[in-house]
């Protein structure tokens, strides 16, 4: 393990009741980078992911073995301030999730969480967000609408704004382009790749393609299992593994 | 057909009251006390009484009511603690409000020794009201999106602050509309409230005061055969005040979804 990782997962195991989700993971993430997650539906992509910022506390009768540090400090210690950790790892969900609010009170929900009333410094950061995920502009003159009038890009766009607002370090995102059309899809491929420049990426693609455009490296996962990763070009053009090409040919999933 | 002969007789209800009330329903009418039993003056003390005692059972069962919703939906999974609590509000709805007349006096007005009040009724008529609450609360927290709970969270939000930001805004119209059917239930409610709030003509002074309410009014005035002129003319009153309290409502709840969507 290099000294260098944002993220480190240790020997991790997932368990839904009795079923195992995730057997012995082992994977380190770089700092901003874009890993990309990619795998059958099924086979334990989002379960890595929400185990990363603890979303995997909420699901009842749920377990783990094993240990996931992110700046060398493990984020299962008791002692950990789950709050802090959510914060500074976001993440979006596979389909566009806004709140029944406002654009604006959907950014801003975030840092009035953590106790944030100052309209200015909200005006702030709400502006910054929405420019860094690219929806500034489409969306500045009507800030106080329902941001359920956004469309569904849009919408997603919002999502990591939100995220955004809370500068986190880490970003998780889980088929974020699942419910979008193309050209959506590219505007939020776009906004990744300025956003890469300051957090680290975890990105489960919506489909192969999408993983060998847009990441630095990939992990793929087949029944709970990390059958191998490495960088993009390596995993796509010449994996190791034979499941691997199978996969990545298309010859299943 | 049956809903024809239901339009029917609501309409036939609202025309009688109203040809016999209207003629009464003078500005003077609302703003004077009852004189001499309520044969003459208005019934100015019989609405400060209704609005009272309605208040004080929203006050008391709305956040009760509102906040037993909230464990249950969002505190506990189902199991045998939610099925007892959810068996004891489905008994108490199915309980006639004569029976939680006899229950607010033995307990409120003679054991309490909170006499015949508005506080007495009022708590009595709280405790009417709380399945209402409780099953509209539920119903419209039961609505909200998973997701909408998991996104709070995802950005670093408490179980209580997800509560309060959350679910508790998604889950306001319902929450509003089950208060508005208990507004209308207390309002109309007299068995229960002659025996807790008692029936006094006299201005309150505090919420020990014993008050009357119209409906209370409007029943002693027909069936002690005083005045029918007055009693068509309370009812006529009360299905109004119903009426205005239902619109003013309803708008508010338009606005807040418009507001949100």
């Amino acid at each position: 393990m290099s000294q260098g990782s944002k993220i480190v997962i240790k020997d991790f195991n997932f368990y839904y009741d009795s079923s195992q989700a995730l057997r012995n993971i082992n994977l380190d993430i770089r700092p901003k980078e874009i890993f990309t997650v990619f795998g059958p539906a099924r086979s334990g992509k989002t379960t890595l992911l929400k185990s990363l910022n603890r979303l995997t506390d909420l699901i009842f009768g749920s377990s783990h073995t094993g240990t996931i540090l992110l700046d060398g400090k493990d984020i299962f210690d008791p002692k950990q301030n789950l709050t802090q950790l959510r914060r500074s790892v976001g993440f979006v969900f596979d389909l566009p999730t806004p709140l029944p609010l406002s654009i604006f009170e959907n950014i801003a929900y975030g840092p009035r969480l953590s106790g944030k009333r100052q309209k200015k410094f909200l005006n702030e950061s709400v502006e910054k967000a929405l420019r860094s995920a690219a929806l500034w502009e489409e969306v500045k003159d009507r800030l106080h609408t329902s941001a359920l009038r956004l469309s569904g890009g849009q919408q997603q766009r919002l999502c990591i704004a939100r995220i955004l607002a809370l500068e986190p370090e880490v970003l998780l995102l889980d088929e974020p382009c699942s419910g979008l059309d193309p050209i959506s899809t590219a505007s939020i491929e776009e906004t990744l790749f300025q956003l890469k420049k300051d957090y680290t990426i975890i990105l489960v693609p919506h489909n192969i393609q999408q993983a060998s455009r847009v990441a630095d490296r990939a992990g793929f996962i087949l029944n709970g299992d990390l059958v191998e990763e490495g960088p993009v070009y390596q995993i796509f053009t010449k994996p190791r593994d034979k499941r691997t090409e199978d996969y990545v040919t298309g010859r299943f999933g | 057909m049956g809903a024809i002969s239901a339009i029917a007789v609501m309409i036939l209800i609202l025309f009688q009251i109203l040809r016999e009330g209207l003629p009464v329903l003078h500005l003077r009418f609302f703003l004077e006390s009852p004189k001499s039993m309520g044969r003459e003056g208005g019934i100015f003390t019989t609405i400060i009484g209704t609005m009272a005692l309605t208040g004080v059972a929203i006050l008391f069962g709305a956040p009760l009511g509102v906040g037993t919703a909230v464990f249950l939906r969002e505190y506990t999974r189902e199991g045998k603690i939610s099925r007892i609590i959810r068996f004891g509000t489905d008994c108490l709805a199915g309980v006639p409000s004569i029976i939680f007349g006899l229950f607010g006096f033995v307990f409120f007005v003679i054991k309490l020794n909170m006499g015949w009040s508005i506080l007495s009724g009022g708590l009595t008529l709280a405790a009417m009201i709380l399945p209402t609450v409780i099953s509209t609360a539920e119903e419209s927290i039961r609505a909200i999106p998973p997701s909408h709970r998991e996104v709070s969270y995802s950005l670093g939000g408490t179980k209580w602050q997800t509560i309060i930001r959350v679910v508790l805004p998604s889950a306001l119209p319902g929450i509003f509309t089950g208060i508005l059917l208990s507004v209308g239930r207390s309002i109309g409610e007299t068995a229960a409230v002659i025996l807790t709030a008692g029936s006094s003509l006299v201005m309150p002074t505090s919420l020990f005061s014993p008050i009357r309410t119209m409906s209370v009014h409007f029943y002693i005035l027909a069936r002690e055969g005083i005045s029918m002129k007055m009693a068509y003319g309370t009812g006529a009153a009360l299905i109004l005040l119903v009426l205005m309290i239902n619109m003013i409502a309803q708008w508010l709840i338009n606005r807040y979804i418009q507001h949100r969507t």
